[in-house]
């Protein structure tokens, strides 16, 4: 082991160097580029045994991840935002072909208006496409979380790909002092690639991806699809155990911070987690009882693990870093259908949005969520809506760029 | 072209890889032309499919296939075929890949597809010099979807989104749009165009191509009985038409170099192929549109005038020999004379 300090993508470089992938498909979008121009070094260089061809664009990118995970090598690749939405159709066709390689993207918000920070709306778009989804806080954990997702991807009873989320410049773009394992510790916790099912390559002839016209089958495949998440959850434990027996460093799906006495809770995700348990720590400090779970898997869904942590208390405030045009935190509507069948589910649920674009929280937004958790003073229609985190001075620095906006001929 | 392997019809294998009862139509052109070319490229394929009518060659639990076979999408078959032709690369010089069982990659896609959404994957595929083949079944139309307008579609063809109608009487007003050049552009070293109907040609080209590594290119002009309206067991007539009038040359370009494989004796004029096809009845029926029929030979006139003329300058060395050379007995003055001018109307779009 040796410990060097690490951006997120490059943390993203050496989990793939480390996985052992054979093949990397890769197309350059801004935050993710650092991720493919590492691992690009490193294949001509030799430090790595590993093919990386640049393609014409992510959906060609994804195709060849598709084709060569078919033919029976392990996968690698990473994209962020607009890349995520242009290869967005292969998402489906690498799931459906049930094809278990790992996609790490850089999160960063859609356009339009286009911009560069992060928020989710990029990698929560893919949610419903059949990846498994790991989102990360840390550069650590963005290494640990490759290893992680090819082992569970390509479990026998799982085989589905995985995404594995960073946060496009606050995490991409950060140094942080990241234990990068040995070569040999990584392939003992995970061996090189053997396909579960007779690939391309193989002796016999097979039709991948062959058409159904039949509903039931349809439905049939889906639902084996559906099924294997399940399996995933089942799963993970154990191999989450195991990876911390090897490396010390113990992931649950559902990360519990300061939790333990708190009657109230904040769930975040991924890199603005971080901003959450400092503030968590400011509150805790003059006596609030309150703490942070942090969602780390996405999918598969962690039910068991939120109603466990979430029963029972007196109030819940989900920050979504991402927007529902027209519904509104993605993330508190999952968590409510979640807790609806609790007969202890917190009596207070609520749903702010903050983060968009990359925006930070500004002083006092944890102190007014915790006040509106304690006090929610609203009706049960305004408690169902999203409360849309912005200042009044921001109002005024919106009003300055319209001023000037105006003035221009 | 001088034949090397395929002099007679008995040299093409009598083992037929695409066997009886696949969904595609009854006298499909596209699967003629597969039939024939994987009859000659031999065992050890795997095809990476664009959506298009061989979509459905597998339903599920079916494939007509001897050979391995992965679905894409639209627009992404030559970067599938990236993917695989990689992976079994890296099998091999890992040693888990055993000597006999290396594989050809072939795309398969129709000219929707080749020429429109999928081509900038072809492009890049080319340009990347993938070692890979493609065969586009040109069927001058999005055919599976019911034959709207392609780039391939020809001028004066009816489609289902270029109707005849009074006030758009001529049908798709665009020219074809021609891949060929526009694969040339990147000087693959093999690209030719095939036909069905003269199999020799076909598996001779497959052959040829077979010594080249890289990018291996064919474009098969391929009757498509519901959209071109025409009796199924016609497709090999019409096909035969179509390169008999000039309409679809047979050639190759190595590397760039072009040479016809076969130049009609006595071209045939266009007409002949085009009021065999329900698709270019308006130009018939109920009057004759004689401006149409006029610039689509004109078009081929021209065609002809100017590959017969280049002795071979800018096209490469092969074409005096394969195209004029007497024993093949071309009469290239014989073409039929330039018709008028080209018409005038709103365009259908």
């Amino acid at each position: 082991m040796s410990r060097a300090m690490l951006t997120g993508n490059a943390a993203a470089a050496w989990g793939a160097r480390l996985a052992g992938a054979d093949y990397i498909p890769a197309f350059p979008i801004t935050p993710q580029t650092e991720i493919v121009e590492t691992l690009a070094r490193w294949c001509q260089t030799g430090e790595m045994a590993a093919r990386l061809v640049m393609m014409d664009s992510e959906h060609s990118m994804l195709t060849a991840a598709a084709g060569a995970a078919a033919t029976g090598v392990r996968v690698f690749t990473a994209t962020s935002s607009q890349g995520l939405l242009y290869g967005f159709e292969m998402l489906y066709a690498i799931a459906g072909l049930r094809l278990p390689l790992v996609l790490v993207n850089v999160s960063r918000a859609l356009a339009h208006p286009i911009t560069l920070e992060p928020d989710h709306n990029d990698v929560l778009a893919a949610r419903d496409s059949g990846f498994l989804q790991f989102h990360c806080e840390t550069s650590q954990e963005v290494l640990d979380s490759i290893l992680l997702a090819y082992r569970i991807a390509e479990h026998q009873e799982v085989l589905l790909p995985a995404i594995v989320n960073l946060d496009g410049f606050y995490l991409s773009f950060t140094r942080e002092a990241v234990d990068i394992p040995e070569l040999k510790e990584a392939k003992e916790f995970l061996p090189g690639f053997a396909p579960a099912y007779p690939a391309l390559s193989g002796i016999e002839s097979v039709a991948l991806g062959a058409t159904v016209l039949d509903s039931s089958l349809y439905s049939y495949f889906k639902h084996q699809m559906h099924h294997a998440t399940e399996h995933a959850l089942a799963i993970y434990p154990d191999i989450a155990d195991d990876f911390a027996a090897r490396f010390g460093r113990r992931y649950s799906a559902l990360e519990e911070f300061m939790l333990d006495d708190a009657d109230y809770v904040i769930i975040m995700t991924n890199s603005f987690a971080s901003m959450g348990k400092g503030e968590i720590k400011r509150l805790r400090s003059i006596g609030k009882k309150v703490g942070l779970a942090r969602l780390r898997m996405v999918r598969p869904f962690p039910h068991d693990d939120l109603q466990r942590v979430l029963r029972g208390r007196k109030g819940v405030a989900v920050v979504d870093q991402n927007i529902s045009v027209g519904k509104g935190g993605i993330l508190f509507s999952e968590i409510a259908a979640t807790l609806y069948s609790l007969s202890d589910r917190p009596p207070v649920l609520l749903s702010f949005i903050g983060g968009l674009g990359g925006r930070r929280f500004r002083p006092g937004e944890f102190d007014g969520i915790l006040e509106k958790m304690e006090n929610p003073g609203e009706t049960s229609a305004e408690m169902a809506r999203p409360h849309l985190l912005f200042t009044t001075a921001e109002c005024r620095e919106v009003g300055r760029f319209f001023a000037i906006a105006e003035k221009e001929p | 072209m001088k034949r090397e392997k395929y002099k007679s019809l008995r040299t093409i294998s009598q083992d037929d890889p695409v066997v009886a009862g696949g969904p595609l139509c009854a006298g499909c052109g596209g699967q003629l032309s597969l039939r024939l070319f994987h009859k000659a490229l031999g065992e050890n394929v795997i095809f990476v499919n664009a959506a298009s009518c061989s979509t459905l060659l597998a339903t599920y639990p079916f494939t007509p296939l001897n050979s391995s076979w992965i679905y894409t999408a639209m627009a992404c078959a030559p970067a599938g075929a990236q993917g695989v032709r990689d992976a079994l690369d890296i099998l091999k010089s890992k040693g888990k890949l055993p000597p006999g069982q290396d594989r050809k990659v072939v795309v398969l896609t129709g000219d929707g597809a080749a020429q429109d959404i999928g081509l900038q994957s072809t492009m890049a595929a080319i340009h990347r010099g993938l070692d890979f083949y493609y065969l586009c079944y040109d069927n001058e139309s999005y055919g599976n979807t019911g034959f709207q307008t392609s780039a391939s579609t020809p001028y004066g063809s009816r489609t289902s989104t270029a109707p005849i109608t009074p006030s758009s009487p001529h049908g798709s007003l665009h020219e074809r749009r021609d891949l060929f050049e526009i694969w040339r552009v990147q000087k693959p070293p093999y690209l030719a165009t095939i036909s069905a109907t003269y199999p020799l040609d076909l598996s001779e080209k497959v052959y040829r191509a077979a010594k080249f590594t890289g990018p291996k290119l064919f474009i098969a002009l391929s009757p498509c009985p519901p959209g071109w309206e025409i009796d199924p067991e016609w497709s090999i007539e019409i096909a035969r038409l179509a390169v008999e009038t000039g309409i679809w040359p047979l050639k190759e370009a190595i590397h760039g170099a072009v040479t016809h494989t076969y130049v009609p004796r006595k071209f045939a004029p266009v007409e002949n192929y085009l009021k065999r096809q329900g698709r270019f009845r308006h130009l018939f029926e109920p009057k004759r549109d004689e401006e149409v029929i006029a610039h689509i030979q004109k078009t081929v006139d021209d065609y002809w005038k100017a590959a017969l003329s280049d002795q071979g300058e800018t096209h490469g060395g092969d074409f005096r020999a394969a195209a004029l050379q007497p024993a093949l007995g071309v009469s290239p003055a014989k073409t039929p004379s330039p018709r008028s001018s080209e018409i005038k109307g709103e365009n259908h779009s």
